[in-house]
């Protein structure tokens, strides 16, 4: 049974994963239609409560939201508003007078939604927390190979690049396996977190030996500008070792697909190219992007019944 | 003239001085041990039963943060001494990253006036080692020292220059205090915020890695050797850095160590969940590294527990895990967490009593740490059986962030005296 929020992938169970994906098929349909709009969540107030910016994640959020007849309200502290000495949880309780009925959180710092979780009568969707879990890319990327390749039981995935700093990476390392599929990682020794073998995947230093007899490749987004010299030398360097293109990608097998959970930076993780044509599929992670949220905001946001608790502020304690 | 006397009846009296492990009464007259021994005379005495009592000197913190002056709305040396001797602590040292630093006799000066009014434990300044804790310049040692300054820091501003750090240690010769290094090598620290390893991996954590710790220890074992100075290593939480310590005394290094109770009974799966107060430097470790602390406690490479007392306000704790402050209370709960090594047969109860009161004594060079005929009448008294639930709430500190809140501990501090008045007791609380 899935539980009130989604956090991470970690805490799921497989059959809620299947359950979500088979969800989201519902939801394709729904895309695909003239008028793009059903009243499921009507009535119903959702929040995007983004402290990092991203215009995608958001965007396929609100789409999402707006697609099920939800009243979509995007949220955004900027940095300069949120002084670093506002309390995360401040934030979180305010916002829980308002009484919205799902909260969907971005940060940049690992753990917030789960502190904000805690705290909020409403269920929170982790939409991305600092290095931690960003739940629904995953799902998307799983669901995503699932069209494609018909199964995810048995699949070889190799994600390549910044694992150390990567969401995704986690997030993708626990769908995957827990639906069946041997995953492996890739980078320079610098990205490799510590201990990540204990996440159940091997950890490889050779492109070659990552991609071999891989049927999905998932490059992921380099941060240049915070990580050149600090993690390897230069872009050419990482291009030259780690960038997939179509020369390296023979290492894979014949029919594999490349995934990339965008923005792509053409030329670096990703040879031009390959951001733009076959075998990669990014287009279709985004599309699927927004029937998957849907799917999920159905199952978190919209569950009938729910008893709300109440909150108001308790009397101070005497003395006080 | 009257002479003010406590019996302290039938506990059982734990002197590491003397080895002392016995039941016996302790007669106490104007604040000094007066008579050690069976069926003292009661004529005129209050009397305190101690039956199923650990009597021991009182216990000497090496290691705290009371925040005044500067951010009193988190502690000052009022509240943090009455949180002090609740625990059991008669003195407690307090590190100079106050708001002025205490880097100057004027302000060792103020803190030890702000203690004698307010403070019901014993207050010992720890000085800055150099001038606002910038690693630069010096302070005046000897002028600090004469103020009443026990010891050097810059804790938790590391001296990351190891010229300065050499000269540090050569002059502190002069004054003959040791100096007491926060090992952690920024530069290997990063912006590293939990135990590097596989929960802040999983957690999505910054690392701040073990070896940040073991080259800092190691280039300032180093250095003491070469120095012949007194380095003190404070809260030691790695396998390697309690090893690096062992083989230097080996030597002969002047190289003394503390460990924290919470590196000595957490491990960084404390932080799952995300729990700020699990959030301290250095960092909770592996389990490897909790068990090298404990052992080097018993075989006493590690000489003094200490607690590292750093109270920080909920407002601050409830920011999120990289912005939080690091660090949590301590006073109230050394003693019951630290009871668990005890009872898991890796110290005597006079060991542990040794380790919480005669050796940070010693290394500081005040009195306490015995009950010799004549000692300051520094004591506490510790049911070790008593089954209690810690609510920082009802404690004395002005902040709460500790990772015990609610949590069920074993052993208590039941009475603390301090130059022989009862100035706590768990039924009425802290009496000044």
């Amino acid at each position: 049974m899935i539980g009130r929020d989604l956090l991470g992938i970690e805490d799921l169970e497989r059959d809620d994963i299947v359950r979500i994906l088979d969800t989201a098929e519902h939801m394709v349909e729904i895309g695909e239609r003239a008028v793009k709009k059903v009243p499921t969540l009507r009535g119903r107030t959702i929040v995007n409560l983004f402290f990092e910016s991203s215009t995608r994640t958001r965007a396929s959020f609100e789409i999402a939201g707006k697609r099920l007849s939800a009243d979509v309200v995007n949220f955004s502290p900027s940095s300069s508003s949120l002084k670093k000495a506002e309390s995360i949880l401040d934030t979180a309780r305010t916002l829980d007078a308002m009484d919205p009925d799902a909260v969907v959180v971005r940060h940049a710092v690992a753990g917030v939604p789960k502190r904000i979780a805690d705290v909020l009568a409403a269920p929170v969707i982790n939409a991305g927390d600092g290095a931690h879990e960003h739940p629904t890319q995953a799902l998307l990327d799983c669901f995503t190979v699932r069209r494609e390749k018909g199964r995810l039981d048995g699949l070889t995935v190799a994600i390549v690049g910044d694992i150390l700093h990567s969401r995704v990476a986690r997030s993708d390392i626990y769908a995957f396996s827990k639906l069946g599929a041997e995953v492996r990682v890739a980078a320079p020794p610098t990205m490799i977190p510590h201990g990540i073998e204990t996440l159940g995947v091997k950890a490889y230093t050779s492109l070659r030996e990552a991609l071999d007899g891989a049927d999905v490749v998932m490059a992921l987004r380099i941060q240049t500008e915070r990580l050149t010299g600090a993690y390897f030398p230069s872009v050419r360097e990482y291009s030259a070792t780690f960038g997939i293109d179509r020369a390296k990608l023979r290492f894979a097998k014949d029919d594999a697909i490349v995934m990339h959970p965008g923005p792509v930076n053409r030329g670096v993780e990703l040879s031009h190219d390959l951001a733009d044509h076959r075998p990669s599929v990014i287009l279709d992670q985004v599309r699927n992007g927004v029937a998957l949220r849907m799917a999920v905001l159905y199952l978190f946001a919209g569950r009938p019944g729910a008893v709300r608790r109440v909150r108001t502020l308790p009397d101070a304690p005497l003395g006080m | 003239m009257t002479v003010s006397r406590i019996l302290i009846r039938g506990g059982r009296i734990l002197d590491p001085q003397s080895g002392r492990d016995e039941r016996a009464d302790l007669l106490i007259e104007d604040g000094r041990v007066a008579a050690l021994g069976q069926g003292l005379p009661v004529e005129g005495a209050q009397l305190l039963d101690a039956a199923g009592r650990w009597v021991v000197p009182g216990f000497v913190d090496m290691h705290s943060h009371l925040r005044e002056p500067g951010q009193e709305y988190k502690e000052d040396i009022g509240s943090g001494g009455r949180a002090a001797v609740a625990g059991g602590f008669t003195a407690v040292a307090c590190m100079a990253n106050t708001h002025p630093v205490n880097d100057d006799p004027a302000m060792t000066d103020y803190i030890l006036d702000r203690a004698r009014h307010d403070s019901p434990a014993r207050v010992y300044p720890v000085a800055a080692a150099t001038k606002g804790l910038k690693g630069e310049v010096m302070t005046e040692m000897a002028a600090l020292v004469q103020a009443g300054a026990v010891a050097f820091s810059d804790d938790g501003k590391t001296i990351m220059d190891s010229g300065v750090m050499r000269r540090v240690l050569e002059y502190s010769t002069l004054v003959g205090v040791p100096v007491i290094t926060h090992a952690e090598d920024r530069t290997l620290v990063g912006d590293g915020v939990l135990n590097e390893g596989p929960v802040a991996t999983r957690l999505g954590l910054p690392g701040n890695p073990a070896i940040a710790e073991v080259v800092h220890v190691a280039r300032d074992l180093a250095l003491a050797e070469f120095t012949s100075a007194h380095l003190h290593v404070a809260h030691v939480s790695t396998a390697q850095a309690v090893e690096l310590i062992r083989r230097a005394r080996e030597r002969g290094v002047n190289a003394t160590a503390e460990v924290a109770p919470h590196h000595l009974v957490l491990t960084d799966e404390a932080a799952q969940g995300y729990d700020t107060n699990a959030k301290v430097a250095p960092p909770l470790r592996s389990v490897a590294d909790r068990d090298a602390c404990r052992a080097g406690l018993a075989d006493g490479t590690l000489d003094a527990i200490a607690t590292d007392h750093a109270p920080h306000a909920q407002h601050e704790k409830e920011l999120d895990f990289t912005e939080a402050p690091p660090g949590m209370i301590g006073f109230e709960t050394a003693a019951a967490v630290t009871l668990e090594l005890v009872r898991a047969g890796l110290l005597s109860p006079l060991e542990w009593v040794r380790r919480l009161s005669t050796n940070p004594a010693r290394i500081l060079a005040r009195p306490g740490g015995s009950l010799a005929q004549g000692a300051l009448a520094d004591v506490t008294l510790v049911d070790p059986e008593r089954v209690w639930r810690y609510d920082p709430a009802k404690g004395f500190s002005k902040s709460r962030n500790s990772p015990w809140a609610g949590a069920e501990l074993t052993g208590r501090v039941v009475a603390t005296l301090v130059g022989g008045r009862l100035v706590f007791d768990v039924e009425r609380g802290v009496l000044v």
